[in-house]
């Protein structure tokens, strides 16, 4: 396990378009094993963190480590979900070939996917309840089953540490208690996850570390800590209402996934028992 | 057939299937536009590069016609950064103005050479076996055909090398920009590929109808399939079947064979878009035909789900009456009960309607969804 250990360093990171700032100076310390929210409002910089971070955009300035190494030599270990808007569905292929995409990193230029990668991919369709779909066209997929099977392609990387971009956009309430249930399982298993996400109201239920984005990191840390009307109030500008302190009474919460209650608990088909990380 | 037919058949169709490989990857990119631009584009090249060799069949000439095509889409780009400009008009400013010089330079300087503004436009297919492949005094045939064989085989081999590169940078930049795989490279990778076998086809069929060849079949193939592999074998069969019925399309009427392969792979396409089994226009009316019926039989299975075991609902069965309560037209009403009765969703006796087994179910599950 990683616990204790930096899964993610952002120092002074910061991201502009040509003079208007996405991105100001954030620092960022993100512990191995956690599983972690970014929330904020519009354009507050949310999934430019996570691009910055994977360097899919270039930074103004600023420094990311993962697990204290440059990202470009960290590859391997770093998964990405982007948004599911950001590719074409109607694109020619099946299900089992899209998952297979995740392992094409560990295999490199040129070298062909094998009867590994697809036993790999196949395990993951079945994590994610999606193994019946593997031979399906994408395009024939519902929002909520285009997110699954970028979850698997994400799992077969077999990756430490996961970026997903608004896993939760646009599914239905059974894929999300799905996706939550697959998060933790990933966290039971040592993995770091960090989640863009919108809904301020399943925060405290779904994640145990939480970052408070806009523009500048306004807080960064445990949930319990961190997730505070007052940062809200300084993130959002006083627009949360809604968020009163009796409307969340279960902030707080143990790192067992199986505390979390029984919402995330009958949902999905079972998955294999998490593999322990041999960082 | 005479060999000089059976020669321009075959230039034809490996022009045809050189043009349709990278086409795939053009189309399912939606950069259709850009092998517009880089056909034409390529004309300046082959122009300042024969003024320079005063060779019309030297190579450099073909390498600097592809550096041409290349520059174009990083002009293109860049005008596009300035976000000034869109892509679209981007592409419409570049090529349009480097296409041009080369015609004035043409018509200004190299008028009296085979560079004259009508073969720049349809080519010279005609002519192409005139023009031999000729080794120590024997006769290998003729040189296009080595030519465009030899893109073919490039294509062929750059495609088979990275598919897989490709096919993650064309669906999703992002992941293999994150895997390590630059997206960047392998556009311009792309690219020139589509330079050179714009080059290497602008002498067969010209300018104008690159284009076609390189998009007309592989939109062909997307109507016809949903796996890549096969849109790529079926764009490789769609551009033959084009140059070869092209062909003879332009004997009988005595036309352009250039422009006749166009209109084949216009026409292959009209079909595959009006007949395609699954996606053709046809097949979707008729699928939209038939969920309006099996709709219609559902609604009418819940009604009288839902009216069941009521009291006093005697009336709601009434075939005669049953258009009132489901507001529809008589005429609509028995076609409706007749096709469910054909499908034993309902029973009809004695002027009443009533659900089968299989209605109560399939109205159940209806509701249910």
């Amino acid at each position: 396990m990683n616990n204790g250990k930096k899964a993610i360093e952002v120092t002074d990171l910061t991201v502009a378009y040509r003079d208007k700032p996405v991105l100001w100076d954030v620092d960022l310390d993100v512990p191995a094993g956690v599983l972690m929210a970014i929330v904020g409002p519009n354009g507050a910089g949310k999934t430019t963190l996570i691009k910055a971070i994977l360097g899919l955009i270039r930074a103004a300035a600023g420094q990311v480590l993962i697990y204290g190494q440059p990202y470009l030599e960290q590859r391997r270990v770093v998964g990405y979900v982007p948004q599911r808007e950001s590719v074409d569905w109607d694109f020619p292929t099946s299900v089992l070939d899209v998952v297979m995409m995740g392992r094409y990193g560990s295999l490199g230029w040129i070298r062909r996917p094998g009867r590994q990668e697809q036993t790999l991919a196949l395990e993951a369709l079945d994590k994610v309840g999606m193994r019946p779909f593997a031979e399906r066209q994408i395009s024939q997929l519902s929002g909520g089953q285009q997110q699954r099977v970028f979850l698997a392609r994400a799992l077969v990387q077999e990756a430490q540490v996961y970026f997903m971009d608004e896993p939760f956009q646009g599914v239905d309430a059974t894929t999300e208690r799905a996706i939550v249930r697959l998060l933790q399982d990933l966290r039971a298993a040592g993995k770091t996850v960090v989640v863009v996400h919108h809904d301020l109201q399943t925060v405290p239920e779904y994640f145990d570390w939480v970052t408070l984005l806009n523009v500048r990191r306004i807080a960064s840390g445990p949930v319990d800590e961190v997730f505070t009307e007052q940062n809200l109030r300084l993130a959002y500008g006083g627009r949360v209402a809604f968020l009163s302190r009796d409307s969340r009474p279960d902030i707080g919460r143990s790192a067992d996934p199986a505390a979390v209650g029984p919402m995330a608990r009958h949902d999905l088909e079972p998955s294999a028992a998490p593999q322990e990380s041999s960082e | 057939m005479s060999l000089p037919q059976i020669e321009i058949q075959l230039i034809a169709a490996v022009v045809a299937v050189a043009c349709a490989l990278p086409g795939v990857f053009l189309v399912l990119r939606r950069m259709a536009l850009m092998s517009d631009a880089i056909s034409h584009a390529i004309l300046l090249g082959i122009v300042l590069a024969f003024f320079i060799t005063r060779d019309i069949s030297s190579p450099f000439l073909v390498v600097a016609a592809t550096m041409t095509g290349v520059v174009t889409v990083g002009l293109v780009e860049l005008l596009n950064r300035t976000r000034l400009v869109r892509e679209d008009a981007a592409i419409g400013l570049v090529f349009p103005a480097l296409f041009s010089i080369g015609v004035i330079l043409i018509s200004r300087f190299a008028a009296n050479v085979h560079l004259d503004t009508d073969a720049v436009l349809l080519g010279e297919l005609a002519f192409a076996p005139f023009t031999r492949f000729v080794v120590l005094g024997y006769d290998l045939g003729p040189r296009a055909l080595y030519m465009m064989g030899g893109i073919l085989l490039l294509n062929i081999l750059f495609i088979l090398l990275f598919y897989k590169e490709l096919k993650l940078a064309t669906f999703d930049t992002g992941l293999a920009a994150a895997l390590g795989f630059w997206p960047g490279l392998i556009h311009y990778g792309l690219m020139t590929l589509v330079s050179v076998t714009a080059v290497g086809a602008f002498d067969a069929v010209g300018s104008i109808l690159v284009v076609a060849l390189m998009i007309g079949p592989p939109a062909t193939a997307y109507m016809l399939t949903d796996r890549l592999p096969r849109m790529i074998g079926l764009s490789g069969l769609v551009g033959v079947a084009s140059a070869i019925s092209g062909y003879w399309l332009a004997r009988a009427l005595d036309a352009s064979i250039a422009g006749s392969m166009a209109t084949m792979a216009g026409v292959l396409f009209g079909l595959a878009f009006l007949l395609a089994p699954e996606r053709g226009l046809m097949a979707l009316a008729r699928r939209r035909a038939r969920q309006r019926w099996e709709f219609a039989q559902t609604m009418l299975a819940i009604h009288l789900f839902n009216h069941e075991g009521l009291p006093a609902t005697d009336k709601e069965f009434r075939i005669e009456h049953m258009h009132e309560h489901m507001r529809w037209e008589p005429a609509f009403t028995t076609q409706v009960v007749r096709q469910a009765e054909r499908r034993g969703i309902v029973l009809s006796r004695d002027g009443y309607l009533s659900l089968t087994e299989s209605g109560r179910q399939s109205a159940q599950q209806a509701i249910l969804n």
